[in-house]
This record gives structure tokens, sequence and C-alpha cells, in this order.
């Protein structure tokens, strides 16, 4: 209830900086960047998986949110619409580093293609036995691997619903699809992880043991 | 019932709310199923175990010094600029300061125009910058410590600070000029304390003119955190302690201790 409160504080604080930003007082704007970098920063490290990327999607985000101000009008509160601004820049980011990843194994005649070939798809339960795996880091690396084999849109759809906690119509926003089929990505990413992830299950109870402790 | 699906198994986990009850029911009896949810369960405790960098203390005001170049100027015409409310005050600050230096460097000139004097002259430029800083810092300290002191009542209304937005709103354009000034003159801890200054009277200048009390608590809060009453007064004594150091020594003069004092 009270942190409702202060959010609707900053909302409110947030119009104001943006009508000002709008009136031409760029000061106004360094406001409402101070405010959500840090969140946008967070969204986007999850769904690239690196800082560079994460810092380019931050500042392609403002930049873009500061163009299209007028846009704006109050339609959503600044942060989210920022964040929904940031999480779709990072979609085009994934999907373009993803593309040249896989020229450059097709040119190096590599075979497996990670975008192609869902990798995911074809996991097998039958990996290196648990005993083989140092519990949590090795895990960590493995869900690394996991995540960045997920479509964008599946990323997408799990960095926000279960980091963020986004409502599913929010996800089908950014996705610009519609909320049944934005149900099934999710469940699509989530069978593909655990499908990934199965083989390691001395590393996931681990995990769920670091889980409950943070 | 046949075993659960993954599918409704995901979204049990995820709180779908309908079916709720019977797959509950069903985890309740079948092993299997709970099995299942468990692999599911460890995908999200593994989600959840993973790091996100911390980008460190700093990092908003980094985003935003990259940022700013790049944004492109609002169409306003230039006299719009200038003739702000806003802007008229920090006009008039430069106006008075160019002034002040020029007619000191005349001054000085006359006297003497040796290389020693040139120095002097740089001297009184600087300390006309001390000075002004230091009055500047003063005015912003009052703003905040009003704000600090400021105890709203859970049962009052909504609380005006239009006086101190408007003050504040002043306060950041005279900032911007002495935080650049004293970049360029290479004094970094003037000019990062005027920095952080600059992000807190930014957040008040763009906050409402009346606020709720938890709103108001909210912004106490904020620049509470920050710290930045007590930098500015660490600033502002340091500032005095240079003015002092400056002061010219009594063999110079009454004249001329006049003049640098009228500057």
């Amino acid at each position: 209830m009270r942190e409702d409160v202060e959010t609707a504080g900053l909302e409110t604080s947030d119009a104001v900086a943006v009508a000002r930003t709008l009136r031409g007082e760029r000061d106004a704007y360094r406001v409402l960047v101070e405010r959500h970098s840090r969140n946008v920063f967070r969204m986007a490290y999850r769904m690239t998986g690196n800082r560079h990327d994460a810092e380019e999607v931050v500042q392609e985000a403002f930049l873009r949110a500061y163009q299209k101000l007028k846009q704006f009008a109050g339609q959503a509160n600044f942060g989210t619409w920022v964040y929904r601004i940031a999480a779709n820049y990072a979609i085009d980011r994934i999907r373009t580093r993803n593309l040249e990843q896989s020229r450059r194994q097709m040119s190096s005649g590599s075979k497996g293609d990670r975008l192609d070939i869902d990798p995911m798809a074809n996991a097998k339960d039958t990996a290196p036995s648990p005993e083989r795996l140092a519990a949590s880091a090795q895990l960590a690396k493995k869900m690394n691997e996991a995540l960045d084999a997920l479509s964008p849109a599946e990323r997408t759809a799990i960095v926000m619903r279960h980091w963020d906690g986004c409502a599913i119509e929010e996800i089908a926003a950014v996705l610009k699809s519609n909320t049944n089929a934005t149900k099934n990505t999710v469940f699509r990413a989530v069978a593909k992880l655990r499908k990934a992830l199965q083989p390691h299950a001395g590393g996931i109870s681990a995990a769920r043991a670091m889980g409950s402790e943070s | 019932m046949s075993h659960l699906s993954e599918e409704e198994l995901i979204a049990y986990q995820d709180g779908e709310a309908k079916g709720r009850a019977e797959v509950a029911a069903h985890l309740e009896e079948c092993p299997e199923c709970r099995e299942a949810r468990a692999r599911i369960e460890a995908v999200f405790a593994a989600l959840d175990a993973m790091p996100v960098p911390d980008p460190g203390a700093d990092y908003e005001r980094q985003v935003w010094q990259q940022l700013e170049p790049k944004l492109p100027e609002k169409t306003l015409h230039w006299w719009q600029g200038l003739l702000g409310p806003r802007r008229l005050v920090v006009v008039g600050a430069m106006a008075a300061m160019i002034l002040a230096a020029y007619f000191t460097g005349i001054w000085v000139g006359k006297k003497n125009n040796s290389r020693t004097d040139m120095a002097g002259a740089e001297k009184v430029r600087e300390r006309v910058l001390v000075v002004a800083v230091g009055e500047h810092l003063g005015k912003s300290e009052m703003v905040l410590v009003e704000l600090a002191n400021t105890e709203p009542r859970k049962s009052e209304g909504l609380i005006n600070i239009s006086s101190e937005q408007k003050r504040a709103e002043a306060l950041v354009e005279e900032n911007r000029l002495y935080r650049q000034t004293a970049l360029q003159e290479g004094d970094r801890a003037i000019a990062s304390t005027l920095d952080e200054l600059e992000r807190v009277l930014l957040d008040i200048a763009n906050s409402p003119n009346e606020v709720t009390p938890a709103q108001f608590e909210s912004l106490q809060k904020r620049i509470e955190a920050k710290g930045i009453l007590f930098k500015v007064r660490v600033v502002n004594q340091d500032l005095r302690e240079r003015e002092k150091n400056q002061k010219p020594s009594p063999a110079q003069g009454n004249s001329e201790t006049q003049e640098r004092n009228k500057a």
C-alpha cells in the first residue's frame, strides 16, 4: 500500500516532467532517465544476457522515448512505456545478433545453427549425469545457454512474465500478439527451459536453495 | 482424471486461477504429477537464482551523460529560450558575472600592466566565482532545509510546494552554469557536488505544485537518501575558507579591498 502511494507520487511527478520536456526543457527529461534507467537496465540485461547490449538498449530506449514523447501523451505511466520501448528494441537487437551469429556459423561451415534448428526442441533427457555438473555455477551457465536458445519472443515472454511480473496483456502488447498466443509463448519458453535443464537435476536443487535464499 | 499436461502445470505454477482447485486436488493424489510439477518449480527457482550485475551507484548519471548529447533540441526560437522566466535569471546572473570580471580586469589593468597583475585579475575572477557559487549553495540549502524540516500531518490535505518548486527551477539553471564553469576550471569536487545538487533540484522542480503528505514524505526521503544537504554544507564551508584565504592582505590598501569586495 505504502509502495502504491509512492508509485502514484512518482507517476504524477513523471507526468510533470514529461509535460516540461515537451515544452522544451531538456533537463526535465533527466529526471525521467534517472528514475527509470536502472529498471530498464535489469530487464535489458535479462533479455540480452550481456552488459554491453543491455547498456545499448537503455540508451536507445530513452532516445526513442524522447523522440516519441508527443505520442506518449499520458497513455500509461512513463516507466511502463519506456520499458516497452526497451523490450521491443531488445527483441530487434537479439534478432540481429542471432542472424549475424547464424551467418558467421554458415560461412564457417558449422553445423549447429542455433536459430534455424532449435536445439531445445531436440534436447533429450539423456545428457550428462548430475554428478558431472558442479551445482549452481554450472547450472547458471546452462540456464544462460538455454535462455540464449529461446526465440526472441520466448525470451521476452519469460523475462517480462517471470522476472518483472508483467500481465499477459502487457507482454502481448510488446509481442504484438493476442493473449492466447502469448500464453502459449510463455508455456513454450518454460517447457524448453525445463527440457534443457532436465539433465542437471543436481544443479537445479542447488538453484532452488539459492532461489529460496534470495 | 488422467495426468496433468505440462501446460496445465506451468499455468498452475504461474498462478493461473482457472481450474486451480482441480489441479491442486489432482496433485494431492498423483505422485507423478507432483514430480513433474517439481521440475517446473525448479526451472522457476533456477531463473530466480540468475544474477543481474549491479551497474554501479553512479549508473543513472552515466546514462544521462551519454544520452544528453544525442538528444535533439526541441524547436524553440532563440529568443524564446532566452526570454523564458527561468533563463532570464541566469542571463542576468551571467551578465553580472561578466561585467564584474570585466570591470575588475579594467581596474587591475589601470593599476598596473605587469604579468603579476594579470594573475591578480585571474584571482579576482576566481573570487567572483567562489562568492557566486557560495551564494547559490546558500540559496539551495535554504530550499532543501525548508523541505526537510516540514512535517506534514497525516490529516492534512494537499501540501503546496509551489514556492520551493519555483525557487528550485531558477536554481537549476544557475546550478548548470556554475557546474560547467567549475568543470572548466578543473574543480572536480565542486562540479561533482553541483551535479548531485542539480539532480535533486530537478526532482523538486519536476514535482507537482501540490502533493499529498505521502508524496511529500517520498520526496523528502529521496532528498535525504542522497545526503545532498550535508555535501552542500561541506562545500559551502570549503568555499568560505577559500574566500577568506583569497582576501587581500592589509598592505594592499583600502581602495583595492573595496573594489574587490564590489566585485
